[in-house]
Order: C-alpha cells, then structure tokens, then sequence
C-alpha cells in the first residue's frame, strides 16, 4: 500500500479512526488504566483547539511569556566561508528557557489548568523538556515532577540545576541505559498510578497518539512564524528551499515543518548517528529499523528481532532515543521527508564552526541539523536556501564540549 | 467443552475459595529453576500466570521489572518461554497457564505465529498489558479460535458503559486491577472499596470469573478472599530476588510462600 499525505489536513490529523497514521504508526498501546485519562485529555483538546478564547489565551501566552516570533537570521559569515547555498537559522533558542520545549510545557500547564489538575509531571532527556516543564508550572501554579535518567542528570547539569530553581522534584530513573527512554517509562508508570490528580506532560512527539497531537499543535507555532518570516525576506517561498532539524522524539522538526508540508519546501531530518565507528546510534530512521512498539506507540524503533528496545548511544542527551515520533515514520514511508544521520564528531565540529562565525550557539542537538547544512551547502546554487531550526542553545552542554574540544567558547 | 480455565474457577467454587493465581517471570532466575518453581507452585496455585520479559515495560513495578531484567540477563527468548511452558505442561497438563506480556513482543514474531507457538506448548490463557479493549478486539477473536483465553483488563477507571462492553467480549476469565498503580504497588485503597467496586462489575455479568490483582500480598489477601480470584506477582518476584541476595533457594522458597498464601484464603 502506498502511503499519501492528505492535502490541507494538519499533520497530526493525518490518522485513521485507531489513532493510526498510514495504517501503522502511533495508535493508543496502553494499559486500560490510563484509557480513561487519555480520553478526556483527547476530548479536553479536540475542545479546546476550536475555541477561540483558549486560542487567544495561548497566544497571549507565546507572545508574552515565551517570545514570539523567535529571530529568523541569515548566517551571512557561514554561507561565505561555505559557498553555495545562503543559509539561515530560525533561531527558535532564543524562546524563553532557551529551546523550543517551552511550547509544550506551555500548552500542557494550560491544560492541565483546564483540567482542574494540580500536579504535573513530565519526562527530559537533554534537560530542556523538564527545565520548560518546570518553568511552566511554577508560572501556572502547578506542583511538577520531572524524571530524568541519572545518566543524563550527570550530563546535563545546568539544565538540572535550573529545575531544581524552579521548584520541581527530580526523580533520578536508574533503571535500564538511565537515559531519556527509561524517563519516559517510569513518567508513564508514575502516570499510571497518579492519573487521577496528576498531569502528564509527554517531552516529545512520542507516546500515545494524544501526546503526539498536543505536542506537534504546540511546536507548530514556529513554522507559523517562519513561513512569514520567509515570505518577508524571499517574497515568496524559494523555488529551492531545504529545511534541516534535528531529530530525536521529532518535536521539534514537526513543528518546524508543520506549515510547509503543503508547500514544495525539501524536508531534511537529521538523527544521531551516534559516536564515529560506534555500532550504537539514536537513529532508527537512518538504519532502517523495523516497526514496533515503544511507549504507546507503532513506530520504527531500534530493537533486536524479539522485540526487546535496544541501547542507543549519542553524546546529545536530546536525540538519545530508540523511537522516533510516528509522524516522521509516517513523513518518512510518504517520502514527504528524508532521513539521515550525523555522528557525534560531525555535530561537535558543525557547533565549533557554527560559534566561530556566528553570533548564535546551538546546543548538541541542532549542531546535528547543521552537520548537514554544512555538507550540503557548498554542493548547491547561490540561488538555494537552506534553513536550520537552531532548537537548543549550548549552555547546557558546556561540560561535554569543554571535555571534548578543550575548551567552551560561545 | 470447558476450558481449564474455566475448571479451575469451579473446582474453587465447589471448594468455596478463590482461585489463587500466581506470577513469576519466565527465565527468573534461570530456566530451570522457573520451570521447577511452576511445578512447585502449582501444588497450591490454581491457575499459574507466566510472564515473557520486556524491557521496556510500562505498567509494571520495580519487582516484576527486576525479575525480567534478571531473565533477560541470562538470555531468555520467547522460544524458552515456550519451552518452559511445554515442559510444565508435560509435568501437569490440567493446571491452567497463562502467559502475561506486551504486545512488541508478540507483534514482532507474529500474532499468527505467536498463537502457534501458544497451542504447541499448550498455553490456555493470554494477557497483553498493553493492547486494551478496542484495539485487541481482532486478536482476542484469533485467540479464541484457537481456543486460547484472551484476558482482559478492567480497571478503576474503566467506565461503566465499557465495563459492559469488555465483559460482553471476554472469554473465560476478567482481570480487575485493584487501583490505580503499576504492579507490586501497596495497597493504597481499602479491601472493602476494592470489593465494592468489584461486585460493580461481578453484578454486570454474575458468570463471569473476575479475578483481582495489583497489591496482593500475603498481607492483604484474605481479606479479599471473597472474590472469585486472587493474582499474587511481585511479593513473588521479590522472594526471588531476596533468596538471590541471601543465598536461599528459590524453589523451595516460593514454594512455601505460595503455600502459605494458598492458607489464608481457605
């Protein structure tokens, strides 16, 4: 059967009655404990998303609280070191907390204050989903709970200690690799327990079929500010657009691309390769992974042939994931999006060289996204236009990129 | 015919108990041991439940979780999973089993396959934590043409109108989960609210054989014997894992735990 995209549909309602996209990715894989909470938060959001008075308070909110619109800039030392295609950066770091996981913290508070819920608890990896979470919550008044691998509390320290800042409890998960998987697990199990005084907030596009919507709805604000952005400085979408993001959960890059699938704009995802001559990687996309179930949802995933989750490796805490949402599987099998990987090396020398120009500072995770401009731009026209969702900003990663390349300079 | 699912629940009825049914993680924590450890147990145990590990399991607690960790470890697959079932099978072919898991595993071999495997090893029973009611609709119609038990899930907050809906669709035996919790969680609601929510659903369909599971222990379980069906899993699974760090034997260890639960509910 061949997958298509349905014109003039959103993206995340591309699904079938079973919550499906193309017939086999996403779906609701829960126990039937947690059937009834994610059923009122699918009725609370299908309401919601039509009524103009939560609309106008939730871009109250972007404007106001998070920033928008956030800066679309052209790298001008880049494209001329590089030659080639002009490149930009839609430089979504400078949202307030510094990556694009405000949205979804943003809209989740919201509708957990909706929902008459007081507490609320939410997964990280790199520390940016958990550090949004808490910020959010302490601005909504809400009780929060992150949990993070111990693996990543150990690597992404100024994302922890801004969460702690903000008044959230940190529960350490060290079961499994310690990483953003086994959060995501012990989120959903703490869910399981709490669904009836507790929000979830799901960090990423990943997890049962609502997660994903309300994710992707929150991220797609960027692309609604940049396909202005672009049509202010082009006059036009370019004939020859790329549009390159890193992709871990896909967050991000859906919403990145949100407002464009429609448009002849090439979409590029670019997932972690993980270290150079390392057989571990966080990219199932890239290395053809096969189908199966991870945290809710159909999706490919990185497995052995019984279906046991395999170990991921990637120095971004970010992109540190087996799975990968079931709206880039659906992108992927559609063809409306390609797929390819970066290794740790090529995101650590696209973030030196990115800083050396550049007044900006993408974390591990957008330096993925870059890897790729940067290969791909001295191979194309001057005419081309290559765009870069700039997600993160590095701060939180100064102990790696200090350990790896001797020094932190932004 | 009936099913040995079905027998169990009324030789306990005859007897005026509850079914006792176990859990412990096939492979834990080796093959041998879990193959002896069901022969032990089934001595005392009605119905023996039997769980293929997953890695990555979302409604489970920290006991269960630790004990398929520890089969994962030694390198279980789904084939010694069916190896030992088979082999128990061989010992006492009466005695119901069920196996207990998620649905990666099963989706990854195949369902087609995966029932196959099922009816070889002479399973009776299944329950897939994670394909609740609608969506195991198509797959519990396979099982029950293979004359396989497609368990389902009720729990605290499973509305009325699709209690019904699940009941109506079961086969041979309803598992109600005692509260909001994963499993091997203290018992955070009284005996008494747990048996009134339970006959909220016994009353829909009073032949139904709805067992209660999540926070049974040898604490708690009396004092729920009048359901029709008792599930005790994670003291199981911990009882492994102490004798593991004591040194003790755990087939002869559970052996007396089993049995001792099997006292307080007579």
């Amino acid at each position: 059967m061949k997958l298509k995209i349905r014109k003039g549909v959103p993206l995340i309602d591309q699904h079938d009655k079973n919550f499906m996209y193309g017939g086999k990715f996403g779906g609701n894989f829960i126990p039937e404990t947690l059937k009834k909470p994610i059923e009122d938060l699918t009725n609370l959001f299908s309401k919601l998303r039509k009524d103009k008075k939560f609309l106008k308070e939730r871009d109250y909110h972007f404007h106001t609280y998070i920033g928008a619109p956030t800066p679309f800039i052209k790298l001008e030392n880049l494209t001329d070191y590089l030659g080639g295609a002009q490149l930009y950066a839609k430089v979504v770091s400078e949202a307030n907390g510094g990556a694009h996981k405000i949205y979804n913290a943003t809209v989740h508070c919201l509708l957990a204050k909706k929902a008459g819920k007081k507490y609320i608890v939410g997964d990280t990896g790199a520390g940016y989903a958990g550090k949004m979470l808490s910020m959010a919550a302490k601005k909504f008044g809400l009780k929060c709970k992150i949990f993070m691998g111990a693996k990543d509390i150990k690597r992404q320290r100024p994302n922890v200690l801004a969460m702690k800042k903000n008044g959230a409890k940190i529960i350490p998960v060290t079961t499994g690799s310690q990483t953003l998987v086994d959060a995501v697990s012990e989120c959903m199990r703490y869910w399981v327990s709490n669904c009836d005084t507790t929000h979830m907030c799901v960090g990423s596009t990943v997890g049962p079929n609502i997660f994903i919507k309300i994710c992707a709805y929150s991220t797609a604000q960027i692309s609604r500010e940049l396909i202005k952005q672009v049509n202010e400085e082009f006059g036009k979408i370019p004939d020859k657009l790329k549009l390159i993001n890193c992709v871990g959960g896909g967050s991000s890059a859906a919403g990145f691309w949100n407002e464009f699938i429609d448009t002849h704009a090439e979409l590029i995802g670019v997932e972690a390769g993980g270290p150079r001559n390392s057989k571990l990687h966080a990219a199932p996309l890239t290395n053809g992974s096969k189908v199966g179930i991870l945290h809710g949802a159909a999706q490919y995933v990185i497995q052995n042939k019984e279906g046991q989750i395999g170990a991921t490796e990637s120095i971004s805490a970010g992109l540190d994931y087996p799975g990968i949402s079931p709206l880039h599987c659906f992108l992927k099998d559609t063809k409306r999006a390609r797929y390819t990987s970066a290794s740790d090396e090529e995101a650590l020398k696209a973030f030196q060289l990115v800083s050396r120009f550049e007044n900006i500072s993408p974390s591990l995770e957008p330096s993925h996204a870059f890897a790729e401009a940067i290969k791909l731009a001295p191979k194309l026209k001057s005419s081309e236009v290559i765009i870069v969702n700039s997600c993160g900003d590095s701060l939180k990663d100064k102990d790696i990129i200090k350990q790896r390349l001797g020094s932190y300079i932004r | 015919m009936k099913s040995k699912i079905s027998l169990a629940f009324d030789n306990c009825k005859k007897e005026k108990r509850p079914a006792l049914i176990t859990y412990v993680v096939a492979g834990d924590n080796n093959k041998n041991n879990s193959i002896n450890i069901l022969k032990k147990i089934s001595k005392h145990a009605d119905i023996l439940e039997l769980g293929f590990p997953h890695n990555t399991p979302i409604a489970d607690g920290g006991q269960i979780q630790g004990s398929s960790h520890r089969a994962l470890k030694k390198g279980i697959k789904l084939k010694d999973v069916f190896q030992i079932a088979e082999n128990f099978k061989k010992f006492n072919a009466k005695k119901p089993l069920i196996l207990m898991g998620y649905y990666n595993i099963i989706y990854q071999i195949g369902e087609n396959a995966f029932l196959k495997n099922c009816r070889k090893s002479g399973v009776d029973g299944l329950i897939v934590v994670d394909l609740p009611y609608p969506e195991n609709k198509n797959f519990s119609k396979k099982c029950k043409k293979k004359s396989i038990s497609f368990i389902q899930l009720i729990s605290p907050t499973t509305s009325h109108q699709r209690m019904k809906q699940i009941l109506k669709d079961s086969h041979d035996m309803v598992y109600y989960i005692s509260m909001l919790s994963t499993t091997g969680g203290r018992l955070k609601v009284s005996p008494s609210k747990i048996l009134q929510n339970y006959r909220k659903i016994s009353r829909i369909n009073p032949k139904k054989n709805i067992v209660i599971g999540f926070g049974i222990t040898d604490r708690t379980i009396s004092a729920l014997k009048s359901a029709q069906g008792l599930v005790c899993g994670s003291l199981l699974c911990k009882t492994i894992t102490n004798c593991l760090k004591m040194g003790q034997n755990p087939v002869t260890k559970l052996d007396k735990v089993v049995y001792n639960l099997k006292n307080k509910i007579l």
